[in-house]
């Protein structure tokens, strides 16, 4: 079998109400994928459908998208891990390309948080863990990563201070990415001031400017054979190593909580199937749903020991210019997070570095570069390594 | 002939703030909350504890199962405490989640309103106890041990 190929990347911008339908929010990213691969909908074989359906009013709305998109009679897949539901659509169409059922998959990763009411979407939030035994204290995403904050702080002496270099440097480059929700600048010396609306407490220890923002968008990956990739694409980048994992969802069933063990696992695999190590990986894009999670990334994907991730970050090792650039298109922290839009976003902030067509946040000549992507409180583990 | 009304065993709708969940083999939790006590199942086949409580062990696929129950000293692992809240739990803002550490098993709870935050430390010991809400809803919190 020959190798998997990415041909084409696109995304909508990521705004806090989308002005449109669901369908017309994923043509956004599905258009500039197919213009950006060339190809036109009759060369796409299958859909892979990614986005977390709490959010959505429409049901199966694999079968709505496939038709507005013009991708009929093609079949097409729904999936779904949460915040990584478009890594899980990438290895799913790696997988149905690699074992040569189709030579081009369109995986198309949407989320229009708007959707629903906010209270609808705080009644949602409440039972995003275990309904049966954990939801009924009164849980929160933020709390349950602030729970893993508060290990890694006590365990590692990571400080509140490191913690909000993290969102400096999100702001940094969201500023630059006109595709971010988020678009101002953050200082450092704002987490210090009361009165700022960034130092508000959340879920101790994390404030508000520990978390990112929700977001409506959409993004699509087109993904192809190889000997399809040679006759459509100029720079095809190559997917070299998929990994994924899960774990209890309910924190009583876990045993690491100063980092997330399926990033771990996923990270193994990925490097392993690809045959490179965390040294290899010249930019990656690390899933900051909030800071103390890409804090976690350094140390699961190994560009630092456990406990050491305070190091790179204090050095702005992970800027743009230091040895291993994260999340320079602005993270989730500044671009917004659109829960199955998400992975697809990451992925296409690291093919076009592969391209060297990143630019005002092009990376210096990157051959290998990673995405991890998280979805729930570290439920699920994905890690796609890509190379040109 | 009137129609007659099915008994529904929704025990479960007592546990928590709000429950989502009405109805689950392991119903007869509520039972034992009532009864002041904390219980977990443990497989009578190969002897693995479970909190929280299952019906059916993963390891051997039998669903013969024995309560225990949760007493003694837990090490607390971690804990946040939250200054918003899901819809149905604005009320009992602030409150801290928290999970302890019993060695063969770990708790997920919130730990007991009358701790101040210099009373609670990572690593620290403590105990879970049965928990009565104001609405007359049960929960079990962590208390100094």
């Amino acid at each position: 079998m020959g190798k998997v190929a990415i041909v084409g990347v696109g995304q909508s911008t990521f705004v806090r109400s989308y002005p449109g339908s669901i369908r017309e929010l994923v043509f956004e990213g599905f258009k500039e994928a197919m213009q950006d691969a060339q190809m036109s909908t009759t060369d796409i074989d299958a859909s892979v459908i990614c986005s977390a359906p709490e959010y959505d009013k429409q049901r199966s709305p694999a079968g709505v998208f496939a038709e507005y998109l013009g991708l009929n009679p093609q079949p097409t897949f729904y999936v779904e891990t949460l915040c990584s539901s478009s890594s899980t659509g990438l290895k799913l169409a790696y997988s149905l390309v690699k074992a040569g059922l189709h030579d081009a998959v369109a995986v198309i990763g949407f989320q229009k948080m708007s959707e629903i009411s906010s209270s609808e979407s705080q009644e949602r939030m409440g039972r995003g863990a275990d309904i049966q035994w954990e939801s009924p204290f009164g849980t929160m995403m933020p709390a349950y990563y602030a729970m893993y904050a508060k290990a890694h702080m006590k365990k590692y002496g990571t400080t509140l201070d490191d913690l909000a270099l993290i969102r400096v440097k999100a702001a940094t480059y969201g500023q630059l990415n006109d595709r971010a929700v988020y678009r101002k600048p953050v200082e450092f010396e704002m987490f210090s001031d009361p009165e700022n609306r960034m130092a508000g407490p959340v879920a101790s220890p994390l404030r508000v400017g520990d978390c990112c923002a929700n977001a409506d968008g959409s993004s699509c990956i087109v993904v192809a054979s190889e000997e399809k990739a040679k006759s459509f694409s100029k720079k095809p980048v190559w997917i070299l190593g998929v990994g994924a994992a899960t774990t209890s969802v309910n924190l009583a069933g876990r045993d690491l909580f100063t980092g997330l063990s399926v990033a771990e696992k996923a990270a193994q695999q990925a490097y392993q199937m690809a045959g490179v190590g965390p040294k290899d990986i010249d930019v990656a894009e690390v899933h900051d749903c909030f800071t103390i999670a890409e804090m976690m990334a350094y140390e699961n994907l190994g560009f630092a020991n456990p406990g050491e991730g305070k190091e790179l970050i204090r050095a702005k090792e992970t800027y743009k210019e230091g040895s291993i650039p994260v999340n320079v298109d602005g993270g989730l922290l500044s671009k917004g997070h659109p829960i199955g839009a998400t992975g697809g976003s990451q992925i296409r902030t690291i093919v076009l570095q592969l391209r060297d067509e990143a630019g005002n946040i092009q990376v210096k000549n990157p051959e290998i570069g990673l995405v991890h992507n998280i979805g729930g409180v570290g439920l699920y583990g994905n890690v796609t390594i890509l190379g040109r | 002939m009137m129609s007659q009304k099915k008994d529904v065993d929704d025990r479960f709708k007592q546990f928590g703030t709000v429950s989502f969940t009405s109805i689950t083999k392991t119903n007869d939790f509520i039972d034992y909350l009532k009864d002041n006590k904390v219980m977990g199942t443990r497989c009578k086949d190969c002897g693995l504890s479970f909190f929280p409580p299952r019906a059916d062990c993963h390891k051997c696929l039998a669903s013969n199962m024995e309560w225990f129950e949760v007493s003694g000293k837990g090490k607390l692992v971690s804990y946040s405490k939250l200054q918003y809240a899901p819809i149905g739990f604005e009320k009992d803002v602030p409150y801290c989640i928290a999970l302890l550490d019993y060695g063969d098993y770990k708790v997920f709870g919130r730990i007991a309103k009358d701790l101040t935050d210099e009373d609670i430390q990572v690593g620290m010991e403590m105990q879970t106890v049965v928990n009565e809400l104001p609405s007359g809803q049960l929960n079990y919190v962590f208390v100094k041990a």
